[in-house]
């Protein structure tokens, strides 16, 4: 049985709606729509019951589009609040594309945490591919538009291998529902692995720290909330104690802090560390424990606040400065007091610093561990704990806002981004200090406590001495103008540069080889292209006669056939 | 000129044919009768196109022309509309011409699936006319355009009298004046090159109406009969005869190559190519999708069903095998050969080679709901490819040439326009809440269901190479500069950009709620599976 709902309607439908209306909205009316209208959303979302409220019939299924659940709701709630405050952030934005596509990618996250069904589920999965990639490409820069390009190729390709294990599934089970699996079959390991590439995972990790720092100022923020999130959550419903999670996440989270660390871009640092925390919520996921699924969850929740703030401070120098890289920045903190602060307190709260919100969730998962007893993975956890301290916590406000002084004096940002840094401060801290009220909505009980003297104690400790480790080795921490491989290149560069590096080693032969690497790319497209460019064979126009002669030809086929 | 005349005696003919019918049904309808109308609304169906053809004709203003044509169109949608509403209501209509009954006079028989494929094809036609004022204006000398749309309606009544039609020979009838109409439509177009693409179009489209022709001259040989339904009753005691496996063997091919199948594509891309605008999209959302209902009628009605197709000759190899070997090809090779084209209307000339692939393959399948996802995509493709037809032709309204440069920044310029061909666009990839994405979805079970890997691999596979060539033109839409220095362009006129919308949103909204031409696909399966049985 389920309850009556007043509006039998996906809330995404509302946030899509106000994206694809916005440009027949008047400016002067934007503000309001833009921030009112995912208030409304966010209300709609806490008006639905449990269970599923709307039943439609497609091609002899029937889709959920709106099925409510705990785990439902903690993500629905935390993608509306999102929409509103970046929204809020973003009303200086000039691109009304931007502005649209984001809240058309908002509505499609949520969207996938009210699908009942796995077709629902894919139907708003490319929502989200589509218009993430349209918010990179509105930043009109020809890396962005390139970066955009490589981002929406990664998704696409993630969306086939999705709908490949979705059909496989359904085939298998006579079922669309979307419940708990196991990846046991080749369709839900197909599922799985479509899922993964949403989140960040390798070997296609690549894709989000390639793509969103070409956002815009504001683009990014919205960037770093939806789509890895939006896996996390599948994944907790989908796919909940699936071991190798565990080894995938740990993975995600040493790549996200080694990498940051040799980062200069301070949006690209904030990027990396994403799949550095993404990793800590998927490695929950792995564990799979009531502790450790709540972890992940709550961890979803307090990372897209504070992530986005931290690229909300990160964005407003941009906004002001026009600059992004560590060595083009410093001294910013006498000009700039509110967002230098935001930038801290959202540094603090990723760092989990007592009395922020980090520290009430990321704890959990490194509780999850400890409880079954999985020794490394827990080491892991911590060891990674102090990494995170070290790359975003101190790195990023440090050489941003303190270090050398360049002589910048950008004023604080306009109003209402003041307004959005300091509504999701408030947040970081407020959650950090009752945590009561999300424990309350997490979708098992929570019986736990996070501020016991020996766990602050220790996490006080751990990042004291990663802040000791942080200025005894500053001059290594410098950064210069680099830029770090990764394996991106691996698609950028694909032939030629595979078979360079496989052959790295025999020097000889390199040169050679990746000549003839290149030359069979070369040779591959040239043929394409004499087979099916304009005056290819398979393209041109063909004489008549041999036009004809192919009919012959098949006829001779079918009387083959028939004939006996 | 000589096509010209040709597609004048045969309408000439029809016109007499039908003249004659008609003096027989006022003699028929002294008997008393509850709805005259409602009882002849086969009959009308083709006779409101036909005889508005000469008439069209004969108006030497182009308005004048252009209003009887449009209203002709959207009476001949009304008529059609109520017959899918009958059959839908209360099973097939079987209606004889001129009071004669089958078998030895002429049968319109309408079921399901034929109902369907009148209303697809009487509505095409109808959004085409009255896209083609302000396009034929633009494209078409006036002196010739009475004649212009006179040609459209005679293109227009044969296709539907291909799919009305229960008599094989009546069927080769409207076969010829649709193809003779087509030609000559195409030879107008405002290049040279139309003429020879025109001409090579007339040569091969010639070939296939007369395999058709010697097809069914061949089962008369044997059955002595020309009605489908008692070929279907007298074709099995003969099925192992030489005779009949070669009747097969030249309408598959006939039919085929009007269809487009992979090999004998090759008059389609330029024919598309070069035709006026609207021409071009009336022709690629109907012309291929009637060949295939003629071939899917023959298969499934006239020789008995799935069995024609599963059948394995001495080589041990099935024509439904052949078939979507032949269709697989078809959709990789055009495809590809669609990244290449540096012509809009050529390039989606060659994805619409691409995507007779895929209905084909459907039908290959030889199962029901691989026939069905087959008969589906014959309706979401006839939508899409109308709707990215007829963006490209407001573009080429407003540019004179659909060439890729023409398409540079016609996001900014034209953004309705353009918008509606991102949907049509999205659609054509199979992107979730669109027409394209029921069809993929139907094909892809079709295929899982029969555990043909390899088949479910290559339809995504190539599902994204048309990401690949549709990304192309948005590409050059969105993302290169207005080329400096160029004409002032702005928005194409209302006329233009309404009908493309309602097909736009026509590919929507099939997409979200796709049960109605889904049912009328299953339906459709079922009957010509049971009538095969």
């Amino acid at each position: 049985m389920t309850p009556e709902v007043a509006l039998p309607l996906p809330p995404a439908l509302g946030l899509i709606a106000l994206g694809l209306l916005l440009p027949l909205i008047p400016r002067p009316a934007r503000p309001l729509w833009l921030v009112g209208g995912p208030a409304l959303v966010l209300g709609w979302v806490w008006l639905i019951p449990e269970g599923s409220h709307l039943a439609l019939p497609f091609l002899g299924h029937v889709l959920e589009p709106l099925r409510a659940t705990d785990l439902t709701r903690v993500f629905a709630t935390v993608f509306s609040l999102m929409a509103l405050v970046g929204n809020l952030f973003a009303l200086r934005q000039k691109s009304t594309w931007e502005l649209a596509a984001a809240n058309v990618y908002a509505g499609g996250a949520i969207g996938v945490t009210f699908a009942g069904d796995l077709i629902s589920l894919f139907v708003f999965w490319e929502v989200m591919a589509v218009a993430s990639a349209t918010v990179i490409w509105s930043a009109a820069r020809p890396a962005a538009y390139r970066a955009g390009l490589r981002y929406l190729q990664v998704h696409l390709l993630g969306g086939v291998i999705l709908m490949a294990g979705i059909i496989g599934h359904i085939m298998d089970t006579g079922s669309i529902a979307f419940t708990a699996m196991q990846p046991e079959t080749v369709a839900t390991w197909l599922i799985l692995i479509g899922v993964l590439i949403n989140a960040g995972a390798p070997p296609l990790t690549a894709w989000l720290p390639d793509a969103y720092p070409e956002a815009s100022f504001s683009g990014t923020v919205f960037l770093s909330a939806f789509t890895t999130k939006t896996a996390v959550y599948v994944l907790i419903a989908g796919f909940p104690g699936t071991q190798i999670l565990i080894w995938v996440g740990m993975y995600m989270v040493f790549y996200g802090i080694i990498y940051a660390l040799l980062e200069n871009d301070m949006r690209r640092i904030l990027a990396y560390s994403i799949i550095n925390q993404v990793g800590f919520m998927v490695c929950g996921v792995g564990i799979g424990t009531e502790m450790a699924l709540n972890g992940a969850a709550s961890h979803a929740f307090t990372h897209i606040i504070y992530k986005a703030l931290l690229l909300m401070s990160a964005g407003s120098v941009f906004y002001m400065t026009g600059r992004t890289k560590c060595t083009e920045l410093g001294g910013l903190f006498r000009s700039m007091p509110l967002t230098c602060t935001a930038g801290i307190i959202g540094a603090l709260a990723i760092s989990s610093f007592p009395l922020t919100s980090g520290f009430i969730s990321k704890s959990m998962i490194a509780q999850g561990a400890a409880d079954q007893h999985m020794a490394w993975v827990w080491m892991g956890l911590e060891a990674a704990s102090a990494g995170v301290f070290l790359h975003a916590g101190i790195k990023f406000p440090w050489f941003v806002f303190f270090q050398k002084d360049r002589g910048l004096r950008p004023k604080d940002p306009p109003l209402n981004m003041k307004v959005a840094m300091v509504i999701f401060s408030a947040f970081c801290l407020g959650l950090g200090l009752f945590p009561q009220p999300l424990y309350a909505i997490l979708p098992f009980p929570v019986d736990y406590v996070p501020y016991t003297t020996a766990h602050v104690v220790k996490q006080l400790q751990l990042l004291l001495f990663a802040g000791l480790a942080f200025f005894v080795l500053l001059p290594l921490m410098k950064r210069t103008e680099t830029l770090s491989l990764d394996w991106d290149w691996l698609y950028r560069r694909p032939g030629p540069w595979l078979a360079g590096r496989a052959l790295a080693l025999i020097g000889a032969l390199y040169d050679s080889l990746t000549g003839a690497g290149r030359h069979l790319l070369a040779r591959l497209f040239t043929t394409l292209e004499r087979g099916h460019g304009p005056t290819g064979t398979l393209a041109r126009t063909w004489r008549v006669g041999n036009a004809a002669v192919a009919v012959m030809v098949l006829l001779c086929l079918y009387l083959a056939i028939y004939y006996r | 000129m000589s096509q010209l005349l040709k597609v004048a005696e045969a309408a000439a003919h029809g016109v007499t044919e039908s003249a004659t019918h008609t003096a027989q049904h006022a003699a028929h309808a002294a008997t008393p009768s509850l709805s005259l109308l409602g009882d002849n609304l086969p009959a009308l169906a083709i006779v409101v196109p036909l005889l508005a053809a000469p008439l069209v004709a004969l108006m030497i203003r182009p308005a004048l022309a252009w209003s009887l044509a449009a209203l002709a169109g959207l009476t001949t949608l009304a008529v059609t509309g109520g017959l899918l509403a009958r059959v839908l209501d209360s099973g097939p209509i079987v209606y004889a011409v001129g009071g004669w009954a089958g078998p030895w006079g002429i049968e319109y028989r309408i079921d399901t699936l034929s109902a369907g494929m009148l209303v697809l094809v009487a509505g095409i036609g109808a959004v085409s006319l009255l896209y083609a004022r302000a396009s034929v204006a633009r494209e078409i000398p006036p002196a010739r355009a009475s004649l212009f749309y006179s040609l459209m309606l005679l293109c227009l009544t044969g296709l539907l009298g291909m799919c009305i039609s229960g008599d094989v020979f009546n069927v080769f009838v409207f076969l010829e004046i649709s193809s003779l109409s087509s030609y000559a439509l195409i030879g107008l177009g405002s290049t040279r090159r139309a003429f020879t693409a025109a001409f090579n179009y007339l040569i091969l489209g010639t070939i296939g109406a007369t395999f058709y022709v010697i097809g069914i001259g061949l089962l008369y040989m044997m059955t002595g009969s020309l009605n489908m339904a008692d070929l279907a009753t007298l074709v099995p005691a003969q099925m192992d005869t030489t005779t009949v496996q070669m009747a097969i063997a030249f309408l598959a091919v006939g039919l085929s190559l009007k269809a487009a199948l992979f090999p004998l594509h090759l008059w389609l891309p330029n024919a598309y190519a070069y035709a006026p605008s609207v021409v071009t999209a009336f022709l690629a959302a109907t012309a291929t999708k009637v060949s295939i209902y003629v071939l899917v009628r023959f298969v499934f009605t006239v020789f008995g069903g799935t069995g024609l197709l599963v059948l394995e000759g001495p080589l041990g190899l099935s024509a439904g095998t052949l078939i979507c070997v032949l269709a697989l090809a078809g959709v990789v090779v055009a495809s590809l050969s669609a990244i290449y084209q540096e012509d809009a209307k050529r390039l989606l000339a060659y994805s619409s080679v691409a995507q007779v692939g895929y209905m084909l393959l459907g039908v290959g399948l030889a199962s029901p709901a691989g026939l069905s996802a087959g008969l589906i995509h014959v309706f979401n493709h006839a939508l899409i490819k109308f709707a990215l037809f007829l963006a490209v032709g407001a573009v080429v309204w407003r540019t004179g040439s659909a060439h890729m440069a023409a398409l540079a920044g016609a996001g900014k310029r034209m953004p309705w326009t353009m918008a509606a061909f991102v949907i049509a666009g999205l659609s054509l990839i199979g992107v979730p809440g669109t027409v394209g994405f029921v069809s993929k979805w139907m094909l892809l079970q079709a295929a899982l269901a029969q555990q043909l890997w390899l088949v479910a691999g290559l339809i995504l596979f190539t599902s994204l190479l048309a990401v690949v060539y549709v990304w192309k033109m948005i590409e050059a839409a969105y993302f290169r500069p207005v080329p400096e220095g160029g004409p002032e362009i702005a928005e194409a006129p209302l006329s233009l950009r309404l009908p493309l919308w309602l097909v736009a949103l026509a590919c929507i909204y099939f997409g979200l709620d796709a049960s109605g031409p889904v049912g009328i696909a299953e339906t459709a399966t079922r009957t010509l599976l049971e009538g095969g049985a």
